[in-house]
């Protein structure tokens, strides 16, 4: 199991933002996270990336822990945070080339000309990150989250605030990538999930309502279109 | 840790930060050394640098916050923050990198006014009349309340996101380390425990370096000074996550 989840919760004071929650995601799928607005999804990814520390529970990703092993686990991970925050004032390289020291990665100068050519940032490269549009900080984004090859990507609404043309690329690049990747993206957009998607885990309000593949959840709610099977859950 | 270090130190020398600091720094005390009459070493009419350690400590206490204030602010603020927690790094490695690429604009503020002690050692009468340990001691003695400063500055950024509040919180924090403990231990409820509350304070601790004598235990108290408010940085952000 590339992700295995379990029981993990994350209270503040009496509020559980996440209700001991369990589940596994499989190398080579992509994974789509939904439900409504604090939900608790953002919170999950936080803690799977070591940004929050779970209340209880574990999860371990590619096998390490990430409350005991978490350096270990941190470096098989690769993260795109939700509005992607970015250093405004370095230039794109020079930021790829911080990320990727951070890794202590070698040959690091061919890995950036590579993902800067994956992820379509090349006419942009030369510029100060704070320049550019938000559909190229988008990119930049994904290039810090897969610069040092990790088996996991956690991406938090990579697509939200792009338009038709660069959504369709952001989502054809995460596509490609999930091939060889175990992927868990969270967003709003129904169509994204069914265009993406494998395996598909809703929650509400801290815990997990629906966790099946993509056509076993159509399945068992005789074919209704994702937003009906959405809103029947989380309403 | 080396690239955290890097990039918070390219930061400031990209942005006008550095520059202006710096600048502010050298243009005050120049200007309060050797052109303003109550202050000028000119007028005063003997060949030392004792004006320059008595008031380069007030004028750290605004420098250094200013320098630091973004530290740890900013980076919550513009959320970057997460970026870096969910690097392979540990967050003591993120402090202290942050700590010493602050530490090092100090000494950047500091390099220049080596000129001062080379002027007044060629104007001292016979040229060279200055007494040169008690200005390494002193160089020493400031470079080490920079460090403690720093760490106040740096522990200060972790408590807000708001730039402005970290400023004013550690520049206050740097005035009492400096001076509190002095007047503290003026109060008649201390007066049975006066030295030990001076003792708690930089100001006593930097007098006994300026002297020119390197006293371990002066050392070891600028040392565990930065180390305690490290620390402090270090449960601040625990506690956040």
């Amino acid at each position: 199991m590339s992700i295995s989840v379990k029981n993990l919760s994350k209270h503040y004071d009496k509020q559980k933002a996440v209700d001991a929650i369990s589940f596994e995601v499989k190398p080579g799928r992509i994974l789509g996270f939904l439900g409504p607005n604090g939900a608790g999804k953002s919170t999950t990814m936080r803690m799977l990336t070591g940004y929050l520390v779970p209340t209880s529970g574990e999860a371990e990703i590619s096998g390490k822990s990430i409350l005991r092993d978490v350096i270990e686990a941190k470096k098989h991970i690769g993260y795109l945070p939700e509005n992607t925050p970015l250093y405004a004032d370095m230039y794109v390289k020079e930021f790829l080339s911080f990320v990727g020291q951070t890794y202590k990665m070698i040959n690091l100068p061919a890995r950036i000309e590579e993902v800067i050519k994956m992820v379509g940032l090349t006419p942009e490269q030369h510029k100060k990150i704070g320049m550019l549009s938000k559909g190229y900080r988008q990119r930049v984004g994904l290039a810090q989250a897969i610069i040092h090859n990790p088996e996991v990507l956690i991406l938090d609404e990579p697509t939200s605030g792009l338009d038709p043309n660069q959504l369709v690329d952001i989502r054809q690049l995460i596509k490609t990538l999930g091939a060889a990747k175990t992927v868990v993206i969270s967003t709003h957009i129904m169509q994204e999930v069914e265009a993406i998607c494998d395996d598909i885990i809703i929650i509400n309000k801290g815990k997990i309502v629906a966790n099946d593949s993509l056509e076993g959840l159509k399945k068992v709610h005789q074919q209704q279109s994702l937003e009906d099977i959405f809103r029947k859950l989380t309403a | 840790m080396y690239a955290v270090f890097k990039r918070e130190l390219f930061s400031f020398l990209n942005s006008m930060v550095a520059y202006i600091t710096i600048g502010i720094f050298l243009l005050v005390s120049g200007l309060l050394l050797w052109f303003f009459p109550d202050t000028s070493i000119l007028d005063y009419g003997y060949a030392e640098l004792g004006g320059f350690f008595s008031l380069a400590p007030y004028l750290f206490m605004f420098l250094i916050p200013a320098i630091t204030m973004r530290s740890f602010a900013e980076e919550r603020r513009e959320g970057t923050f997460e970026l870096l927690i969910t690097r392979p790094i540990q967050i003591w490695q993120i402090i202290v990198a942050k700590y010493l690429a602050s530490l090092v604009l100090v000494l950047f503020a500091l390099v220049p006014t080596l000129v001062y002690y080379y002027s007044i050692s060629k104007l001292g009468f016979p040229e060279g009349n200055i007494d040169s340990g008690a200005v390494i001691g002193s160089y020493i003695g400031l470079f080490l309340l920079g460090a403690a400063f720093t760490s106040i500055g740096i522990f200060s950024s972790a408590l807000t996101k708001n730039q402005v509040i970290a400023f004013v919180i550690s520049a206050a924090l740097c005035a009492f380390a400096f001076l509190g403990f002095d007047y503290s231990s003026q109060l008649a409820a201390l007066q049975s425990i006066e030295n030990i509350v001076r003792n708690l304070g930089i100001n006593q601790h930097y007098t006994s370096i300026s002297r020119g004598v390197l006293d371990t235990r002066d050392l070891i108290y600028f040392i565990s000074f930065s180390a305690v408010f490290l620390w402090l940085t270090k449960l601040i952000i625990g506690g956040k996550r």
